[in-house]
Formats: structure tokens, C-alpha cells, sequence
């Protein structure tokens, strides 16, 4: 499982990585954690505001922080742990990156 | 309505400080305590309110919404969501391109810039504690018009060749789908949000009431009339000018106005200040060339510059 923390190193994206990294040792998950931090590409999921939370591709929260338990929630849920390998970005309503 | 919060103001100074009453230090000590527990009570209430109607309009929607309006109507919501969004100078880049991208038109898209630091709900708790609720309500509705005229003239203007290059609009990627909170998430949310920003604005509060305190009690009333009267006309574009560059301390700057308020100047040449105070900020402009050449930056600036100064000289000219 990848999660993603998305933000551009504002003190709110550092609670945010530290909450998903107990969550993750909590949990004993063998989950990586990745910082995006690159405006273009965090821009690329469809969210404005920051920090946002990204398990698998799918944005799962954005603009606050959860807390331990609501991410270990998330990481548990068991539709995240299907479907890891095909799209790298969500698919867009037709356009699914690239040029259109 | 802050009757309870008086009798407790006048009880610590009297009883717990004991300060002799009807002394400049009892007056100062009184105006103080009085005004920083109504101040920071409102500051809880009405960010936390605030915060839970926004987890409802999050940017990322006002964007998704706004991408379908053109102008007027699009100018007009814009300058509206703005009550509800904080703005931070750190968020503007990605709201900005964010915005451009889906192909919310660029006036709407700065109709929104203006309005949202402008109009956000720490200067309006205030206002309206020092103030009272009329001047709340003219801060507001003159901050909304500024922002949608702002907006409606940058729209008409031919300026897309002063994006960066880089910027590409009408990409249409707003279709995804985005997750939504749920109560027990807003509330923390609201929480957390709160304290945050009281964090962030206490000391700045303290110090701005307690100058104000200090002001309340010692300078004579009509100290300031005669260098910042509503007959002086140099002190409303005076006023802008001197606003800039203060953009991080809106928090203090506020009580600190409202004494001054109280001691002569104008209130229109007040509502200007605490506009250029909040609407043009060095750092933001700074962090804004990133997106847009410096010659729209200063279109901008000129234009809801223009927009305050003119404010400012209303509300001098009306309420006397």
C-alpha cells in the first residue's frame, strides 16, 4: 500500500505525515509513506487545499488533518487494498491525464 | 448582550486588582480586560461556525462551481464564497492555477483573490467587537462590491499574456472525486481549525488591545483630529499606503485602529487602512509573481487600491 502525503512543507503537512506514520507502525502495516510536495503534481489529484491524505491513488482526505484512529480506518477499509497496480492518477471524466 | 462580561471586567479590576475607580489606570485596566474577553469569546464562537459552513464549501467546490459561471453572476458568487475561505499567502499559487485551470474566467478568478483575505471572519470578529455591527456590515458589504467591480474590470482587460507561461486554462480536470467529511470529522475539523488560528492571533490581539487600553485611557480625545481628521484629504490614500505592507499583523492592527478611531481619525480613513491591511500584502504579491508578471500585480494593486481609496473617502464623506 502507498500512501501519500500531499503538501508543500507546511507545518500541517508535518502533523499529517507524523499521524500517518503511527497509524502506520500502530497498525503494523508494511505501507510506504511518500511526500509530494511538487505544486503541479499535488495539483494533479484535483485538490486545492492542504494537506491532503493519499492512500492507493484516491484522495481520502484534504485540507485537515485526521487524527490516528481515522486514518488507521482508512487503511483498514478493505475497498483501498484492491486495485494498486493499473492507473498511477484517478481517472478524469474522460480525460484521464494528459492532453485534452 | 456583553452586560455579563462588563460586570466581570469591572469586578477584576476593582475587587480582584483592586484599582481605585475613576482613575486613567482603572479606565485602561477596565478597557482591557473587558475587551479582550469579549474578543476572544467571539473569536472561538464565530471562527468555529465559520469553519463548520466551510467543511461544507470547501475551495476545491466553490472552484468546481464557480468553473460553470461567467461573469456577473461568477464575479458576484466569487466575491461571496470569499467570506468563508481563509487565505493564507501560502495557498494562493495553487488556488489561483487551480481556478485558471478548470476555466473559472480570470476576473471571477481575482474577484475571489480580493475578496477572501479581505473579507475573512478574524478581521470581521473585530470589527465587530470594537467597532460594533454597522461598521461590521459596511466593512463587509464595501469589501464584496470592491471585489466584484475589481473582478469585472481585470475580466475586461486583455491581460492573459501576463500569466506565466506555464498556466493553461480551461483544462477541465474537476471531475474527480473528491471525499466528504462527516459530522463527527467537521466538528473536529472546526476544532482544530479554531485553535489553530486563536493560536496563531492571541499575542497580536493582547498587544494591539493593550496599546488600545493604554491609548483609551491616557491620549486626549481629540489628539489625532487635526493630522487625520475626515477633513484631511492626504489621509485616506495615506492610510492605503501605510497598509501594505502590514499584512501579519491584521490580528493586532485592528484594536490598535479602534483607538486611534476613538481619539480622531476618520472612520472612513479606518476602513481603508484595515482594507489595504488585509486586500494588498507584500508577501502575497510576492508569492502571486510566481503565476502572474509583475505588470498585472500591479494592475491589481492599482485597481483595488483605487477601490479602497474611494471607499474611504465614502464613509468619511457619509458618516460624520
Amino acid at each position: 500500500m502507498v500512501i501519500k502525503i500531499l503538501g508543500t512543507g507546511c507545518p500541517n503537512c508535518k502533523r499529517l505525515e507524523a499521524n500517518a506514520q503511527k497509524a502506520v507502525e500502530e497498525l503494523g502495516s508494511d505501507a510506504v509513506i511518500e511526500k509530494i510536495t511538487d505544486t503541479g503534481l499535488i495539483m494533479n489529484y484535483g485538490i486545492l487545499s492542504t494537506p491532503a491524505l493519499v492512500i492507493n491513488e484516491q484522495v481520502m482526505s484534504y485540507g485537515r488533518i485526521p487524527d490516528v484512529a481515522e486514518i488507521k480506518t482508512m487503511l483498514t477499509n478493505p475497498e483501498l487494498t484492491k486495485s494498486t497496480t493499473n492507473s498511477t492518477i484517478p481517472k478524469i471524466g474522460g480525460c484521464s491525464g494528459g492532453k485534452c | 448582550m456583553f452586560y455579563p462580561i462588563q460586570l466581570l471586567a469591572d469586578w477584576l479590576t476593582y475587587s480582584v486588582f483592586s484599582v481605585t475607580p475613576k482613575t486613567l489606570l482603572a479606565g485602561a485596566v477596565n478597557f482591557f480586560i473587558f475587551d479582550t474577553i469579549k474578543i476572544f469569546i467571539l473569536l472561538g464562537v464565530i471562527i468555529f461556525v465559520v469553519s463548520i459552513i466551510r467543511s461544507f464549501l470547501p475551495a476545491e467546490k466553490i472552484r468546481d462551481i464557480l468553473s460553470h459561471k461567467h461573469k456577473f453572476v461568477g464575479n458576484i458568487l466569487a466575491a461571496l464564497f470569499g467570506i468563508i475561505t481563509p487565505f493564507c499567502s501560502c495557498s494562493a499559487v495553487p488556488l489561483f492555477l487551480g481556478f485558471v485551470e478548470v476555466g473559472v474566467p480570470l476576473g471571477v478568478t481575482f474577484s475571489f483573490l480580493v475578496s477572501s483575505p479581505m473579507v475573512n471572519e478574524v478581521a470581521l470578529v473585530l470589527l465587530f467587537g470594537m467597532f460594533g455591527w454597522k461598521i461590521a456590515t459596511i466593512y463587509i458589504l464595501s469589501g464584496v462590491i470592491i471585489a466584484i467591480i475589481s473582478g469585472l474590470i481585470i475580466g475586461e482587460l486583455p491581460v492573459e499574456h501576463l500569466l506565466a507561461d506555464f498556466v493553461r486554462q480551461n483544462q477541465a480536470k474537476n471531475n474527480l472525486q473528491l471525499p466528504k467529511m462527516n459530522w463527527p470529522q467537521r466538528l473536529n475539523y472546526a476544532k482544530s481549525y479554531t485553535w489553530n488560528i486563536f493560536k496563531k492571533v492571541w499575542p497580536y490581539i493582547l498587544i494591539g488591545i493593550g496599546l488600545g487600553a493604554w491609548i483609551h485611557g491616557y491620549v486626549p480625545a481629540d489628539f489625532l483630529v487635526k493630522y487625520a481628521g475626515a477633513d484631511k484629504w492626504y489621509a485616506v490614500p495615506l492610510a492605503v499606503l501605510v497598509g501594505i505592507p502590514l499584512y501579519s499583523n491584521a490580528a493586532g492592527v485592528i484594536p490598535l485602529v479602534s483607538a486611534l478611531t476613538e481619539k480622531g481619525v476618520a472612520i472612513g480613513t479606518t476602513l481603508a487602512f484595515m482594507m489595504a491591511v488585509t486586500a494588498l500584502s507584500l508577501p502575497e504579491f510576492m508569492i502571486l509573481k510566481k503565476v502572474i508578471k509583475t505588470k498585472l500585480i500591479i494592475i491589481f494593486t492599482l485597481i483595488v487600491g483605487m477601490g479602497i481609496i474611494f471607499t474611504g473617502y465614502l464613509f468619511n464623506f457619509l458618516i460624520k
